[in-house]
Order: C-alpha cells, then sequence, then structure tokens
C-alpha cells in the first residue's frame, strides 16, 4: 500500500510525459483519454488513501521515504504524508482537478495545441500534489515553484499573442518574489531548528521554550507569509491574478480559482503551530487578508470583462481566507478554501460556457438574455453565485459566516470591513448574472449563434453545482445547531497534537451578526441585479455622476502604473546605468583598457629611439659612458 | 579500487592522456578529411568520458584521502614531482570535463567551416590541459597545466570567433595571465618559506597546506599579501567583480564550443582554486578580507543580474549571467561551512550544465540566422517546438527551478550562507528574482510573441542537435532529483576542508547535538554546564542555538 500512494503524484507526471512526449502523433481522443484518465486514477488512489488514513490510529499515513538531499548537517526526505489536511486537500486537487480536465476535451477541442495543453495541464496536478503530499518543507517547495511553472506556461499558452505571454513572464516575476519569501523562511527554520521535515519541524516548536525563538519565529513566518501573498495573491502582490485570465478559461478555473492560489492558505495551515506561536505575525496576516478582501472586491465592481470581474473575486475570497488564517481560525480557512473551490470552480466553467457559446466575447456589456440559450450555463450558475454570495443553506454562507465571526472576535474592524466586501461581493456577481443572462441581447449576431456547450462541458458544471450547494453542510458552525464537523477532522493536523483550537464554538452576538451580514448581503446582490437587469443604461448615467470615483476603480487603483515607474523602469534604467557606465567605462575602459593603452603609448614613446641608425646608438652609447664616467669621478 | 589492478589505478592518468594521444593521431591525417577530424574527436572524446565514468564506481567515499595516487619525481632538485591524483572535489569536475568534452566536438560539426585539423586538435588539447589541471597534486604540475590551458582557449578564440575575436583573445590571454603571475608569486612565496622554516624543498599539495599553520605565525602583512595575491589570482579565473570584463568579450566572440567549455569548466577552475588553495592555505588572512570578499561576491552577484536584464545581444545575456550564478557560488564558498562549501562545489557543477546548455541555445539559432541580437527573434515556439522545450528546460535548470539541478545547489548555498551571514544571504536573495526575470524575458521575447517571415523558414533541431542537448537534459534532471550520490562523494573532503578552515567548527556541532538532547529531555541542570562549555569555547556563543551556527 505504502508504495500505491507514490503512484498518485505520478499518475499525472506520467500523463504529462506521454502526451509531452508524443504530441500530435497521439490524435486528440486518446490524449483525452489519457489526460482524463490518469487524473480520475490518482483521484480513485487518493480516495482510498484518504480512507486508510481516516482509519489509522493517529489520522496520518506515510509513505517510504528516500533521502533527497544531505550535506554537511542538512538532510531532507522526500516522502508523502496523508493527514488530514493533506488528504482533503489531495482530495479537491484530483477531484475537481477530473472534472476540470473533462471539462477542458470540450472547451480545447478546436485548438491546436491540445496535446501541448493537456501535458502542461497534467503537469500541473503532480505539482500540486507534491506540494499537498510532501512531508519536507524543500519537497513543498518543489511542487510550489512547479505549479508556477505551469502556471507560467498555461496563462501564456496563447504565446502568439504579445499579452499572453507578458501576462505569464508577470505570474511568474511576482510569484518570485513570494517565493524568495519561502526559501528566507526556511533558511531561518532551518538554521534554528536545524530540520526542514515538516513533522520533525512541528515537534521542535512545541518543545520550544518561550524564551528562546519567538523572534526568529515571527521572522521566519512572516517571510513564509509574503510567499503565501505572492501564491494566493494577497496585497501588495495580488497584481499577478487578474493578468493570468489571458490563459484559457478551464485554466482559470482549476489552477487560478480552485487549487493553485490556495496553496499559500494551505501552506500556513500546514505549519499552523508554528504560526499559532507568532501573534504579531497572525495581525499582519489578519489586516493583509481584510484590506484584500475589501480592496479587490471594490475593483470587481466595476469591470467589464466577465473573466476579470471574476479573477478580482478570487482575490477577494483568498482575502478572506486569509483573514481567518489571521484571526487564529486556521480551520476556518480551509474549510472556505473548500466550498470556494467547487463554486468559484463553476463561476469560471460556466463563464467558458458563455464565452464559448457567445464565439470568444468576454465583455459583459456585449452579452445579455443568454438565459433561455443556455439553461444548464444559467441553473448552475444561479446556484453558484448563491453560494458565493451567501444566501443562508448555500456553501458560502456557512464559510463565510464562521469566517465573519472570528474576525469579529479578533477585532471588530475586520468585521466591518469583511461585511462591506461580502456586500461588494453580492453586488458584482448579481451585477454579472444580470448582464449576462437576462435583459435584451446586446449583440444580436452572437446571440443568434449562441449554443449550450457539449456534455463534456455541462456534466462537470452540474457536478459542480451539487457540490456548491452541499458541502457546506460539512461544516455548520455550532450557532446553528451544527458540530463544525470539518473542523473536528482537521484537527489532528492542525494542532498537531499541541494546541486546542476552538473554533465552531460560538457564544455571543453570533447569530445577530449572522442575520445582519446576510440581510446586508442580500440587499446588494438585489441592488446589483436591480441595476444591471435591463441593461447597461443605469449603470453608464451612474458612472457618469462619480467619474473620478469611476475611473480609479475601472484602472484597478492604477497600482500596475505605479509598479512599472516606482520599481521596474527604476531597475531597468540601474542595470543600464551600471552596464554602460560602471561595466563599459569605468570598470572595462580606466581599469582594463585604460592601463592597456598606457602600455601600448608607453611601447611606442620607446621604440621611437629603436631609430636601426647605428649612429643615433653610438652616440648613446658615448652620452651614457660619459654619464657614468661624469657619476663615479665628480 | 582494487590495487592489484595498477592499469585500472591510474585510470585518471589514461583518461587524461586519451586526448593528448589523440591530438598527435589526428595531427597524422591529412588536413583535408573534414568528417575524419569531426567523427575522429567525437569517437575519441565519447571513448574518454566512457573511460572516465568507471571512476565513479571506484570512488572510495568513506575517506577524505586523495585516490589514484600516482607519485613519480621530476625534477628533484626542486622538489618537484609528477604527483597525480583526485579526492572527490577535483573528481566531480573531472567528470564534469569529460561530460562537456564530448558534448563540445558534437556541436562544433556545423559550426566550424574552415581549418578543421586545428580546431579539432586544439580542442582535444584543451581537454588534455583541463583534466590535468583537476587530476595533479603538485603545485608545480597545477601551475604548468593552468597555463597551458590558455593556450588552446587562445586560439579557439583568435581564429574560429567572431569579428572582434582577436581583441577578446587577447584580453583573455593577457587578463588571465596576470592572475596567474600573482598566484605564481604566492606559491613561490609559500614555496621558499617553507624551505626557510622547514629545510623542504617539496611542492606536493600536502605540503602546502601544511603549511596553514606556519603561515599563520608570520606577520600580519605578509599574510594579508597572500590571500590577497592567491584571491585576485582565482578571482579573474572565476571572474568575481570586478575583474570579469574580460568574460562578456570572450563569450561574444567565441565559437560556441569555445563558450561552452568556458563557461562550463574554465571558469570552474578559479572557484577550484579558491576551495583548494586560498581557503586551506591561509584561511585566518581569508576570515580578516572576508568581509571585503563578501562585498565583492554580492556586488557581482547582483550587479551580474542587472546587467544581464538589459542586454540585446543573446550570448552577451549569458555571458553576464554567468558572472552572477558564480558570485553565488562564492557566497556558498565563503560561507566557509559544510553545506555553503557543499552548495557551491554544486554550483559549480549546476553552472556547467546549464550555462553550457544556454550557450548551445544561443548557438542554434545563430547557426540558422547569423544573428544573436534578441530583438531579431520572436514566436519560435511556433516552429521550433522541440528547441522551445530544451530551452525551456535549460531556463528552469539555470533559474533554480526545483526538482532540476539549479535548485539544489542554490539551496544548499543559502542554508550554509544564513547561518553565519543572515543578512548577506538575504541580500543575495534578490540576485533570485532578477535571474528569473532576464532568463524568462529572455525566452519571452526570443520564443514568444508573432512569428515574422525570415523566422518562419528556421528548422527545428536535428537529430544530431537533440543527441547532444538530451545528455545535458538528463544529468539535469538526475542531479535534481537524485543529488545524494554526488554529496556522498564530497561529504568527506569537504568535512576535512571545513576542518581545514575552521579546526573548531565540528566540536561546537557536537556541543549544540548535546545541548539539543539535554533540552529535549528538559534536564535543564544538565544543560547549563554545557552552555558554560560553550561559552568558554566559543565567546560570542550565548543561547544554545547559536553555537550551532557558528560564526
Amino acid at each position: 500500500m505504502h508504495m500505491t500512494t507514490w503512484l498518485i503524484p505520478l499518475l499525472p507526471l506520467f500523463g504529462a510525459a506521454i502526451i509531452g512526449l508524443l504530441g500530435r502523433k497521439l490524435g486528440r481522443i486518446a490524449v483525452s483519454v489519457i489526460g482524463v484518465g490518469v487524473v480520475l486514477l490518482a483521484f480513485a488512489f487518493t480516495l482510498r488513501a484518504f480512507v486508510l488514513a481516516g482509519s489509522a490510529p493517529d489520522h496520518r499515513l506515510a509513505s517510504c521515504s528516500f533521502t533527497w538531499m544531505s550535506t554537511g548537517n542538512l538532510s531532507v526526505p522526500m516522502g508523502l504524508v496523508f493527514d488530514p489536511l493533506s488528504s482533503l486537500m489531495a482530495l479537491v486537487v484530483t477531484g475537481i482537478g477530473a472534472l476540470i480536465h473533462l471539462y477542458s476535451v470540450g472547451y480545447m477541442w478546436e485548438e491546436e495545441g491540445f496535446a501541448r495543453y493537456f501535458a502542461y495541464l497534467n503537469l500541473f496536478i503532480f505539482f500540486m500534489l507534491c506540494l499537498v503530499l510532501g512531508n519536507s518543507l524543500p519537497l513543498l517547495f518543489v511542487g510550489w515553484e512547479g505549479v508556477g511553472l505551469c502556471s507560467y506556461l498555461l496563462i501564456g499558452y496563447y504565446f502568439e499573442t504579445d499579452y499572453a505571454p507578458a501576462a505569464g513572464l508577470k505570474a511568474f516575476l511576482t510569484n518570485r518574489v513570494g517565493d524568495l519569501g519561502v526559501l528566507i523562511g526556511m533558511m531561518a527554520l532551518f538554521a534554528h531548528f536545524g530540520t526542514l521535515t515538516i513533522a520533525e519541524l512541528l515537534t521542535k516548536v512545541g518543545h520550544l521554550s518561550p524564551e528562546v525563538g519567538f523572534g526568529i519565529l515571527s521572522f521566519a513566518t512572516l517571510m513564509l507569509f509574503v510567499g503565501a501573498c505572492g501564491k494566493s495573491a494577497q496585497v501588495p502582490l495580488y497584481i499577478w491574478l487578474p493578468d493570468a485570465m489571458a490563459g484559457p478559461t478551464p485554466v482559470s478555473a482549476l489552477i487560478h480559482a480552485a487549487t493553485m492560489v490556495t496553496a499559500g492558505i494551505f501552506m500556513v495551515c500546514r505549519l499552523a503551530p508554528l504560526f499559532q506561536l507568532a501573534p504579531i505575525t497572525l495581525s499582519v496576516i489578519a489586516w493583509v487578508g481584510g484590506i484584500t478582501a475589501l480592496f479587490a472586491a471594490t475593483i470587481g465592481l466595476v469591470q467589464r470583462d466577465i473573466k476579470k470581474v471574476l479573477a478580482y473575486s478570487t482575490v477577494s475570497q483568498l482575502g478572506y481566507m486569509v483573514m481567518a488564517l489571521g484571526a487564529g481560525g486556521f480551520a476556518a480557512g480551509f474549510f472556505h478554501v473548500f466550498t470556494h473551490a467547487w463554486f468559484k470552480a463553476l463561476l469560471f466553467l460556466g463563464a467558458g460556457s458563455v464565452i464559448m457559446a457567445m464565439h470568444h466575447e468576454q465583455d459583459l456589456f456585449r452579452m445579455g438574455g443568454l438565459r433561455a440559450k443556455l439553461p444548464i450555463t444559467f441553473w448552475t450558475m444561479l446556484l453558484a453565485t448563491l453560494a458565493i454570495m451567501g444566501f443562508p443553506g448555500f456553501s458560502g454562507f456557512f464559510s463565510k459566516d464562521e469566517i465573519l465571526y472570528l474576525a469579529y472576535l479578533r477585532h471588530p474592524a475586520l468585521w466591518v470591513i469583511g461585511v462591506a466586501a461580502a456586500c461588494c461581493t453580492s453586488f458584482y456577481m448579481w451585477r454579472l448574472m444580470a448582464l449576462t443572462f437576462w435583459g435584451e441581447p446586446r449583440d444580436p449576431h452572437a446571440y443568434e449563434h449562441a449554443h449550450e456547450s457539449p456534455w463534456t462541458m455541462t456534466l462537470p458544471l452540474v457536478i459542480l453545482a451539487v457540490g456548491s450547494v452541499v458541502v457546506g453542510y460539512l461544516g455548520v458552525p455550532e450557532a446553528f445547531g451544527g458540530h463544525f464537523a470539518i473542523g473536528r477532522f482537521l484537527e489532528p493536523s492542525l494542532s498537531f497534537g499541541q494546541l486546542h483550537a476552538h473554533e465552531g464554538h460560538h457564544e455571543g452576538p453570533a447569530i445577530l451578526l449572522a442575520c445582519i451580514s446576510t440581510v446586508l448581503g442580500l440587499g446588494f446582490g438585489l441592488f446589483g441585479f436591480l441595476s444591471y437587469r435591463s441593461g447597461t443604461a443605469l449603470a453608464e448615467s451612474r458612472a457618469a455622476r462619480f467619474p473620478t470615483l469611476h475611473r480609479i476603480l475601472l484602472n484597478k487603483y492604477y497600482v500596475d502604473e505605479g509598479i512599472e515607474r516606482g520599481i521596474l523602469a527604476p531597475v531597468r534604467g540601474l542595470g543600464r546605468l551600471l552596464w554602460q557606465v560602471g561595466d563599459v567605462i569605468i570598470v572595462d575602459g580606466i581599469g582594463v583598457n585604460l592601463p592597456a593603452a598606457l602600455a601600448r603609448l608607453g611601447g611606442e614613446f620607446l621604440a621611437l629611439f629603436q631609430t636601426g641608425r647605428v649612429r643615433n646608438y653610438t652616440l648613446g652609447m658615448v652620452l651614457g659612458a660619459l654619464a657614468i664616467l661624469w657619476i663615479f669621478f665628480k | 579500487m582494487n590495487p592489484s589492478l595498477p592499469w585500472f589505478q591510474n585510470l585518471p592518468l589514461w583518461v587524461t592522456a586519451v586526448p593528448l594521444i589523440g591530438a598527435l593521431v589526428l595531427l597524422l591525417v591529412p588536413k583535408e578529411k573534414r568528417r575524419v577530424f569531426e567523427l575522429g574527436a567525437l569517437a575519441i572524446t565519447i571513448f574518454d568520458f566512457l573511460l572516465s565514468v568507471p571512476l565513479w564506481f571506484q570512488y572510495d567515499r568513506s575517506t577524505a584521502a586523495v585516490q589514484w595516487v600516482t607519485k613519480l619525481d621530476w625534477i628533484p632538485s626542486l622538489g618537484v614531482k609528477f604527483s597525480i591524483g583526485m579526492d572527490g572535489i577535483s573528481l566531480v569536475l573531472f567528470l564534469l570535463t569529460t561530460f562537456i568534452g564530448f558534448i563540445a566536438v558534437w556541436c562544433s560539426f556545423s559550426a566550424i567551416g574552415e581549418r578543421h585539423k586545428e580546431y579539432y586538435v586544439w580542442l582535444m588539447v584543451m581537454q588534455f590541459s583541463m583534466m590535468g589541471v583537476f587530476i595533479c597534486q603538485d603545485m608545480f604540475l597545477f601551475y604548468l597545466f593552468w597555463e597551458l590551458m590558455l593556450v588552446p582557449m587562445y586560439f579557439l578564440i583568435a581564429i574560429w570567433g567572431g569579428p572582434q575575436k582577436l581583441y577578446a583573445a587577447i584580453k583573455l590571454f593577457l587578463y588571465t595571465l596576470a592572475g596567474s603571475v600573482l598566484m605564481l608569486v604566492a606559491i613561490l612565496a609559500i614555496y621558499f618559506l617553507q624551505a626557510k622554516t622547514t629545510g623542504r624543498y617539496d611542492f606536493s599539495f600536502e605540503s602546502f597546506h601544511a603549511m596553514a599553520p606556519i603561515i599563520a605565525t608570520q606577520s600580519r602583512n605578509f599574510q594579508i599579501l597572500l590571500a590577497l595575491a592567491l584571491f585576485v589570482g582565482f578571482a579573474i579565473k572565476v571572474p568575481m567583480f570586478p575583474f570579469h570584463t574580460w568574460l562578456p568579450d570572450a563569450h561574444v566572440q567565441a565559437p560556441t564550443a569555445g563558450s561552452v567549455i568556458l563557461a562550463g569548466i574554465l571558469l570552474k577552475m578559479g572557484t577550484y582554486g579558491f576551495v583548494r588553495f586560498l581557503l586551506p592555505i591561509a584561511p585566518d588572512a581569508t576570515k580578516v578580507l572576508l568581509p571585503w570578499f563578501l562585498a565583492l561576491t554580492l556586488i557581482g552577484l547582483i550587479y551580474g543580474a542587472l546587467v544581464a536584464m538589459i542586454q540585446k545581444d543573446m550570448k552577451k545575456l549569458v555571458a553576464y549571467s554567468s558572472v552572477s550564478h558564480l558570485g553565488l557560488c562564492m557566497l556558498g564558498v565563503f560561507s566557509m561551512n559544510p553545506n555553503g562549501l557543499q552548495g557551491a562545489i554544486f554550483q559549480m557543477l549546476n553552472h556547467g550544465i546549464s550555462t553550457s546548455g544556454l550557450f548551445l541555445i544561443v548557438g542554434i539559432v545563430y547557426e540558422r540566422r547569423h544573428t544573436r541580437m534578441i530583438a531579431d527573434f520572436g514566436g519560435l515556439s511556433k516552429t521550433m517546438p522541440v528547441y522551445a522545450t530544451i530551452f525551456m528546460i535549460m531556463t528552469m535548470s539555470s533559474i533554480g527551478l526545483p526538482g532540476l539541478n539549479g535548485f539544489i545547489g542554490e539551496a544548499t548555498i543559502f542554508m550554509g550562507a544564513f547561518q553565519v551571514h543572515p543578512w548577506w544571504a538575504v541580500v543575495a536573495t534578490t540576485g533570485i528574482i532578477l535571474g528569473a526575470a532576464y532568463m524568462l524575458w529572455l525566452y519571452q521575447r526570443v520564443m514568444f510573441g508573432p512569428l515574422n517571415e525570415t523566422n518562419a523558414q528556421m528548422k527545428d533541431l536535428n537529430a544530431r542537435e537533440i543527441a547532444y542537448f538530451a545528455p545535458l537534459v538528463v544529468v539535469a534532471f538526475w542531479i535534481g532529483l537524485n543529488p545524494t550520490p554526488i554529496m556522498e562523494i564530497l561529504a568527506k573532503p569537504v568535512e576535512k576542508l571545513v576542518i581545514q578552515v575552521n579546526p573548531d567548527f565540528y566540536k561546537h556541532e557536537e556541543l549544540a547535538k548535546v545541548q539539543a538532547e539535554a533540552a529535549k529531555v528538559g534536564m535543564a541542570a544538565m544543560a547549563a554546564p554545557a552552555h558554560h562549555e560553550a561559552a568558554e569555547a566559543h565567546e560570542s556563543a550565548t543561547p544554545a542555538a547559536e553555537v550551532h551556527g557558528g560564526h
């Protein structure tokens, strides 16, 4: 059994290798079967490991592990660990991953690079599983960087354009800043604890005496959180995620909504006992999360591109998750990761279905009235919208409510921010729905030709829709008569046998707070729906009334322009200066070529005396002899 | 190793001699037989590589001792011996040399259009002299090979180079010669000091290393000057900032194979020199000068990356990236602890693989389009998918993607550096961001975007080209996924080196272990005396964990 767990990550790798090497020779059908098949198989194996780990006495199942590297006192094993946290995440990755692979068969069928696409997507699943299941931080980092690479390749999938490769580069470099944080965090942890194996690290943390090492813990966790900011698109490193929408839509659903972007939150949960001991880091995390949630939601209010709206929505939801972590609610944060994976993947796939029906039109202002044309897409997206806005009884309701309550306990201002972001969420989601499915078709030609997608695309939509409705019941908080089952399930991973979190146990004004946020959310949703139901006229008149505000939001607070002028241009300028002045003139010119030139000049000067005429030399000899005589006999 | 088989025991000697013998044979062939030279040189280098593979298995990993020792008197009056042998550090670089050797020959078939006989003969001499540097155990012999190396490289650039080949070749020759002369002065200073203090006349590495304690008793100025002479001598070869300007010129003008050898092996001579001579012979002076050395290292790391970023010529970009990568390597060397040093040697190896690969990558498009300007390309992924894949793998290897070779070196260097110079290490990590920036930006501009008509004619890799890239790709993955065998080879020699540099290092390590045990059991009584001892042994060591890091 322990060997077969290795098949879970290796199967997708195998798929990627076959598809990548044989490529087009395989034909589309074979590529589809292999691409989807390996992920489905991995899902089946993960399910088995999940069950086995659940029945193990300590809820852990470790595969056999190898020594990956050992130098000096650094020894890094390579092995997989299935505990409640990692096996649940692996189920999400392979399960939702398989659905999105299936969807991609329909969505990408016409593309020339069909095989290349599936090779990348399978490779992504492999790296994501390394990240999730790895038993040491370096192995986690392998996955961490690997998913970044796949994300880069898939964002730049349409490489013949100018914008897609540029977006990929932006994603990679922004993430590199974060990766650096992870690397420094690992160095600090290693320098202090002498190990990078996760289980050993957490055990050692448990034995830490309070006066030693809390400083280093704060430093290390802050650095790790910088990494999480990059991967999980938090302020100020969120800038890459909206651009990442240049990739194919299923990629946005899988990588940039359901799995990869939640890796940062996963990492923090993985090291939860470490973060628990760093209160400074936790407050930074809470505020960064809160700010991100609101900031991104406000930008989402005015975007016209359907995928951009969803992208900012993702950033905002990731902010929620991070805020929960900062409030000490690791289980709550992860619960939202779980529910979000369902409804946000569904929203993106639904958007993909709409985009395909509209012949690659992504502008909301050119859609409209598609309800009748795309019934399955419409109904499934409606359910997802209800889930994300937190409609009572849907999955988002439970996970979001838990986060808002924890935020309230941390600081009431965070609760206010959270509720404001929730209101924005309701508004822009209903705006999106109204503009897409209600009203008159604003592009009659495209509307004429629109039709529902093939079964490979609608089947995943339906499955995800069912999930979006029901998965919330895995974690009904106590205030609503539940047991917050998911929190209890995750407990062994998050506390590592040391700390006992009391999440899901609501006291005080829990019900009242939930009512306020829900009613406000519903109100803003209705407001958004009514404003856009009959078209864009109302919106345009409102934009005209607040031109400055509208322009700032539309241009995303001018953050990209600021980074270009404040960081990128100066770095390029510095490079140019160092090269043309530093290298060419100073180091090479004055340091190297000048002495060389002086030597040559000196040689040429001395060569003047080498005339080759005997009388000149005789004169020299005589003068020399006279000089010597004069010196000796003066 | 079986001592009853003398032929086997001298295997490194044979491996080194094969290219020389090959060169002599090639000299006998009439010069118009181009195909004979190409295939002959390839056969020689591949045979040589295969011959060197058994060394990997023969090497005894349980000891730091020099192995395959052959010692013959050569010039007895001066104490010069023909002394051959290798430890793990030399072995790894020696194998890299035989490995890169056949790739360099193979990539030349289409690139070299004239004077084939001379070209392949010089390549063979090059191989011979580089291997000679790694196997010798005698300073005199070392210097001989060190200088011999320059001659073939000079001709490779000066005859088969680009438009400014003469300038570049002379610059390379004179610049590195200046460094060698400083090194020679240092060698002679130690040699005569040895004669004066011990009465011995001996050039062997062993006796030079044994001079370290005596050098430590000399005047401060002597020690500093000695260290500086060695430092500059090797720093030019590395090259470290500000001695690096010969490198971009040499690389840009050299033919592809020249660049491959230059980046793959020649630059490693400098770092090898640091590890083999500066650290063990003058550890105290090095520690005194360390802040300056580290400052130059970090400047080179970041400066090289920044300058690489704005280059318009692909080859120059890769050349400047070497400056940056070797800066990282030197950071590992100057950490002077096991992680840092092992990481540094790994980085030498990895740089040899990934940067050689990148120069080959540049060579491919240069042969097809006769330009290396980034702006002339774009969208090549469409017509050259195989090339695109290999280019991407080499790029990722160069920027240290985990799972490929580059990461192993980077990560271990950083782990080592952080233990002793945390802030330097943190600053150095910016080089990682910049590294990704210039490489991926290069990739984007060359491979992505719209394809123009001229570039649409470019052909993807042919079988020969795939054949010489394949070993590089395989090794890049192999090292990245399974670095342990190489780490085992390096472990003991590095340990020995660390003790030479820092005799107390492992004592502290032991102490930290004892303390950690004590803390784990929770026996405060036991921890307290250990603490006390630590304070005595090492003044700055107060909290338990800092002892572990050392200062």
